[in-house]
């Protein structure tokens, strides 16, 4: 049997489970919101086009709209400053094979449950290293907070001085880049940066130094509590926008055992 | 005197809906131009610039010298009522219903002897105060009140089949996150609402102003969010029965033109709130309300717009916005349409600039909140259909009035405005 009949056999035994990492696409989930003067991130949203009904008797479809960053989404390197000359940095002209990537997951889902500012660093990574070996190159590395467990207002998390969210800090992200030559990094929050990032050095040093170098973000992922630290592949094909600098998604986790 | 009115009961769920009947409402085009000015409450009669006489009925030609020169003017709202009848049937299904009906005949001091509706208070040879109103088919008429305010005056059956008085009525406010959401549900309340629903969009994020408002008494929480088409449904179908007055806050402004913007992104968020916004509104309640205009003490009434001045005229500043307010504005009068017959009003509420965030840096003077708020629970129990809050508005509106194309040279020419 060829490597893929045995993967898809698997896949439809069993033996290989896919799993959804993907919240549904609702007009009440949580956006990124900016400041009234900027221009705002669309919801999702659905009108309807016909029911069997008079608009198209035998056929029910709509029309929906969002913004490339609306729901569970795929952030590509030109969606930052840092990262718009880049080769390759929007999502039509990503390599197609980067879509299919092993991950790790560090689970920091207890400390979050104490802190909801936890910022993820360099010695953090180090420290789950020991555990479970290093972050194997061309990995995702899946930041596991269980934040995808909140829902309303706890999501956003907004105070008086803005959101109040984990994320990892400069040195995490430069460890990953320069270290351990990860894709991405992917999170359940709304942005691959803390809530408080934009008071980071640099600001946002997620979105910064990621897509500055070249690497791909997931946000609002879900069900990261279902994989294992090692071993999961990661399937997440954006959409193919011209010139788009991210896209709504379904990802998929494919996870080895019972 | 007129006996209090009483909270209406709880409605037996087994009984039938009255349907909304409405008065004769076969029209001349002249007295169709007496009906618009009573929309707005403006009590208005034509003289003739040839003799000077006031002319009543509306007419095409002066009854006294033949001239066709014959002006609409404000008239003084005093006179006497010289006789009443009461009539006690009527072949008119919608006065049927409501016998026994008073009229009256009541000498204004311009001039004419005029037909007119009577409040319970009056009697013959009182002094009056006469308005003019729209009635239930939206065609003006006179009615005669008492010159001085009597007790439970506004509980009238008379009056308030002409008024939209939020006394015992169901309100929903349909953006709350708002201060001007905020202060139309407490003016609401102190009108005598009795039950606010409070429109509450992105539930996921707070608002300033949030605790004070949902401890108020006699409100509930209705999950709304007029850019979401699902949500104003679901909306309607959890309380869409029980709506007698919307009024819709949700507003959406941001400076600037076409050529001061680079794209048509803000432009289509503030179509989508403003434009959409109230469509979708008046997909899901409409029909609703259109079928309960006679349904007991507390029927549906009205549905209330918010409407910058500057739908009926351009201002550059925000002129784009004004574009939307325009198309809003525009969909209000097909609105008017969709209600004719039901007994729900459309109202009108045209303002000025509003002394918020979105319109910080402008110079007063500008519409605050609370100001906006009380005018229109003031246009509710006057029950006009049109109605312009604030020094801007009210002057907008009068040189709109006079001279469309010349207010519109002095917006859009005139730099200093920006």
């Amino acid at each position: 049997m060829s490597l893929l009949e045995t993967l898809s056999g698997a896949v439809m035994s069993g033996a290989v489970r896919t799993i959804d990492l993907t919240h549904t696409l609702d007009p009440d989930f949580p956006v990124l919101v900016l400041p009234p003067e900027f221009g705002q991130c669309q919801p999702f949203r659905i009108e309807e086009v016909s029911r069997y009904d008079e608009r198209g008797p035998a056929w029910y479809w709509r029309n929906f709209s969002c913004n490339e960053h609306t729901g569970t989404h795929f952030d590509a390197p030109i969606h930052w400053v840092t990262g718009k000359d880049l080769p390759h940095s929007s999502v039509d002209t990503i390599d197609p094979a980067a879509f299919i990537r092993p991950a790790c997951v560090l689970d920091f889902s207890k400390e979050v449950a104490k802190n909801a500012d936890f910022v993820l660093t360099a010695d953090h990574i180090k420290a789950w290293e020991k555990t479970h070996g290093a972050i194997p190159a061309g990995s995702w590395v899946l930041f596991r907070t269980d934040w995808s467990k909140r829902s309303g207002e706890e999501y956003l998390n907004l105070k008086e001085d803005g959101a109040h969210s984990p994320g990892p800090d400069a040195g995490a992200i430069r460890y990953l880049i320069n270290e351990r030559d990860v894709i991405g990094f992917g999170v359940e929050t709304i942005g691959t940066d803390a809530g408080q990032g934009g008071h980071f050095d640099p600001p946002y040093p997620a979105h910064t130094l990621l897509h500055g170098a070249g690497r791909y973000g997931l946000q609002c992922l879900k069900n990261l509590d279902q994989l294992p630290p090692k071993g999961a592949v990661i399937i997440s094909p954006p959409l193919k926008i011209k010139h788009g600098s991210g896209s709504p998604l379904r990802v998929l986790a494919l996870v080895e055992g019972k | 005197m007129v006996e209090a009115l009483k909270p209406p009961k709880r409605k037996n769920p087994l009984r039938y809906t009255r349907l909304p009947l409405a008065p004769p409402n076969a029209r001349s085009r002249a007295a169709l131009a007496f009906t618009a000015r009573a929309a707005e409450g403006r009590l208005m009669l034509q003289q003739c610039s040839g003799c000077g006489a006031f002319a009543y009925p509306p007419r095409d030609i002066c009854g006294a010298c033949w001239s066709d020169e014959l002006h609409w003017r404000d008239i003084s709202p005093e006179g006497k009522l010289l006789a009443e009848t009461t009539l006690h049937a009527s072949t008119n299904v919608y006065f049927r219903e409501r016998l026994p009906w008073r009229v009256g005949s009541v000498k204004l001091a311009a001039g004419p002897v005029v037909l007119a509706h009577l409040h319970g208070d009056m009697r013959e040879g009182d002094d009056v105060r006469m308005i003019a109103r729209t009635d239930k088919s939206g065609q003006g008429v006179l009615m005669a009140l008492p010159a001085k305010e009597t007790e439970n005056m506004s509980d009238d059956k008379a009056l308030r089949a002409l008024t939209c008085d939020p006394k015992f009525r169901r309100v929903l406010v349909t953006d709350v996150r708002t201060p001007l959401g905020q202060a139309v549900v407490r003016a609401a309340l102190t009108a005598g609402a009795s039950k606010v629903f409070l429109g509450v969009a992105r539930e996921w994020t707070p608002f300033a102003g949030r605790e004070a408002l949902y401890a108020l008494e006699n409100t509930e929480v209705t999950p709304l969010d007029v850019t979401d088409g699902t949500s104003v449904a679901e909306a309607a179908s959890a309380i869409g029965g029980k709506i007698d007055i919307l009024i819709n806050t949700a507003q959406y402004a941001r400076p600037g033109t076409a050529m001061a913007r680079r794209d048509v992104v803000t432009a289509r968020d503030e179509m989508e709130v403003n434009f959409f916004g109230a469509m979708r509104l008046l997909q899901a309640f409409g029909p609703a309300m259109r079928g309960r205009g006679a349904d007991g003490e507390n029927s549906a009434v009205a549905w209330v717009n918010l409407l910058s001045v500057y739908a009926l005229s351009n201002w550059p500043a925000y002129g784009v916005n004004a574009a939307t307010q325009a198309a809003a504005h525009s969909l209000s009068q097909s609105a008017r349409a969709d209600f004719a017959g039901s007994g729900v009003k459309v109202v009108n509420v045209f303002h000025g600039p509003l002394d918020d965030e979105e319109h910080q840096p402008l110079p007063p003077p500008k519409v605050t909140p609370m100001a906006l708020a009380s005018g229109i629970m003031t246009a509710l129990k006057e029950g006009v259909e049109q109605s312009f809050v604030g020094d801007i508005a009210r002057d907008i509106a009068e040189r709109w009035r006079e001279d469309p194309g010349l207010l519109e040279r002095e917006l859009t020419l005139t730099k200093n405005l920006e």
